[in-house]
């Protein structure tokens, strides 16, 4: 094997890896919501930056290879497509992170009955996430195009919390603040579901090499 | 966009063979002019073998024969009718190791003019001049003009060697390998003055430095055992190949 496919080999590695940092902190920043676990909150809220410096890293043992090595072809589309799902696994981590604190804030105020669909949207963006990172490293159109289908559900359920949240801030006026927060998790977790899509996009140019971001 | 309907140079059906052995089986491609056109591939590909054909260098090989058409401008190269030394004058050829002849700088540019019967001094002169500066030499020798060209510089002999093709205002230039004997500041500068000369000339290069095809070519064309494997836009070629085997050769997977 080449020495830049071996690096290509251990980026996958390391991809993967801040993958289900970034899905740990996801999953558990939904459990300290649900379980008013301000402790825990906090500790994803301190993980995140680890997370934040295998960015870093990655992103210059990135640099390191287009300077070294000067990849071409599917090998540079590899490390591309690296770099921007580098960036959207930290974007992911960042927005775990910001569920955690409103977990943490939520967690001292008076307790509210949190709506399913919140557990359910994070279950399904969790799978997300999982399966655009496979669809990355296997180059799996079909796991790709899952991801983007998902997306749409998870799209309908952050539009019906709206509506939900709506009835709920009318029920309860004084917990208004509370109710903010957990359309804001709901927010967050569209987002995550957003940036699935993103990888799931460099997938395809993987594939292809056609860039097909905004529709195209 | 190019114009591939009045390609400089075109090559139909060829197929070409050293005594029994093949070396290309049925090239199909046309080369536009003033471009830079790369042709890669591993050793024993036939790259070479198909620069070669263009001037006729091959004639000289005993054994070897071709079947197909190739045109310069629309006329058949290997036509009864060409010149074979009119031909040479058309298009040029700058090979991997210079070639200066062991005499002053200014002989060896003039060489070519004067054999085809240029005697006038003051135009001969102004020959010298024009091509070194083509070459980007001009200013390095100037001064050292009737110097034996043998104490030039690999780098400065090298592109002596261009600017000898040059002297005789070629259509095309062939470049067989043409820096791969020299040191990355003289590489450099051939690599350039190939990005200066594409405004005048069409060039066709083959080398084995893939990243001197992506540099300096605007199309590369991908041989593998004899056979064209991919011809396309160099930007195409290098970041998404169509074929499986030319992504596998360009990012080092076999070859």
């Amino acid at each position: 094997m080449l020495h830049i496919h071996r690096e290509i080999e251990d980026l996958k590695r390391r991809i993967v890896l801040e993958a289900t940092m970034a899905e740990d902190n996801l999953r558990d920043s939904i459990r300290a919501l649900m379980n008013r676990d301000a402790e825990l909150a906090l500790e994803i809220v301190d993980k995140d930056k680890a997370l934040d410096e295998q960015e870093v890293e990655f992103e210059e043992e990135c640099l390191k290879i287009l300077a070294l090595y000067q990849p071409v072809a599917v090998d540079l589309r590899y490390i591309v497509a690296f770099l921007k799902v580098n960036n959207d696994i930290e974007r992911i981590g960042d927005l775990a992170s910001n569920i955690a604190r409103g977990a943490a804030s939520l967690a001292v105020k008076e307790e509210l009955a949190i709506p399913a669909d919140i557990p359910v949207m994070s279950e399904m963006v969790q799978k997300m996430l999982k399966k655009s990172i496979e669809a990355l490293i296997d180059l799996d159109h079909k796991k790709s195009q899952k991801v983007q289908n998902m997306d749409d559900k998870v799209d309908e359920l952050h539009h019906s919390m709206y509506k939900i949240v709506g009835q709920r801030i009318q029920e309860y006026p004084d917990l208004v603040d509370s109710w903010m927060e957990v359309l804001g998790t709901s927010r967050y977790l569209e987002r995550i579901a957003d940036h699935c899509t993103n990888i799931c996009e460099d997938v395809e140019y993987m594939l292809s090499g056609q860039i097909i971001r905004h529709g195209n | 966009m190019v114009d591939f309907t009045n390609p400089k140079l075109l090559a139909e059906n060829i197929d070409f063979f050293y005594g029994k052995k093949q070396a290309l089986f049925d090239i199909n491609m046309a080369i536009p002019d003033k471009q830079v056109t790369a042709l890669i591939g591993p050793s024993g590909c036939g790259k070479s073998t198909f620069l070669r054909m263009f001037n006729r260098m091959n004639d000289i090989i005993v054994g070897t024969n071709h079947t197909g058409k190739l045109l310069l401008d629309g006329t058949e190269i290997y036509g009864p009718e060409t010149n074979v030394v009119q031909l040479r004058r058309d298009i040029g050829m700058v090979f991997q190791k210079s070639n200066p002849f062991p005499k002053s700088v200014y002989d060896n540019i003039t060489y070519g003019p004067t054999i085809h019967g240029q005697k006038d001094k003051e135009v001969l002169n102004s020959i010298v001049e024009e091509s070194l500066k083509g070459a980007a030499l001009w200013h390095e020798v100037k001064d050292r003009l009737h110097d034996n060209a043998m104490g030039l510089s690999g780098g400065q002999q090298q592109r002596l060697c261009i600017a000898r093709a040059l002297a005789v205002q070629p259509k095309v230039l062939l470049m067989d390998e043409p820096a791969s004997a020299l040191d990355p500041k003289s590489t450099a500068h051939i690599e350039e003055l190939i990005g200066e000369l594409r405004k005048d000339y069409t060039i066709v290069i083959v080398t084995h430095n893939m990243q001197q095809a992506s540099r300096v070519s605007d199309y590369t064309a991908f041989f593998y055992e004899g056979v064209l494997i991919e011809f396309g836009e160099t930007t195409q070629i290098f970041t998404n190949p169509e074929q499986k085997r030319t992504e596998d050769y360009i990012t080092g997977r076999f070859g």
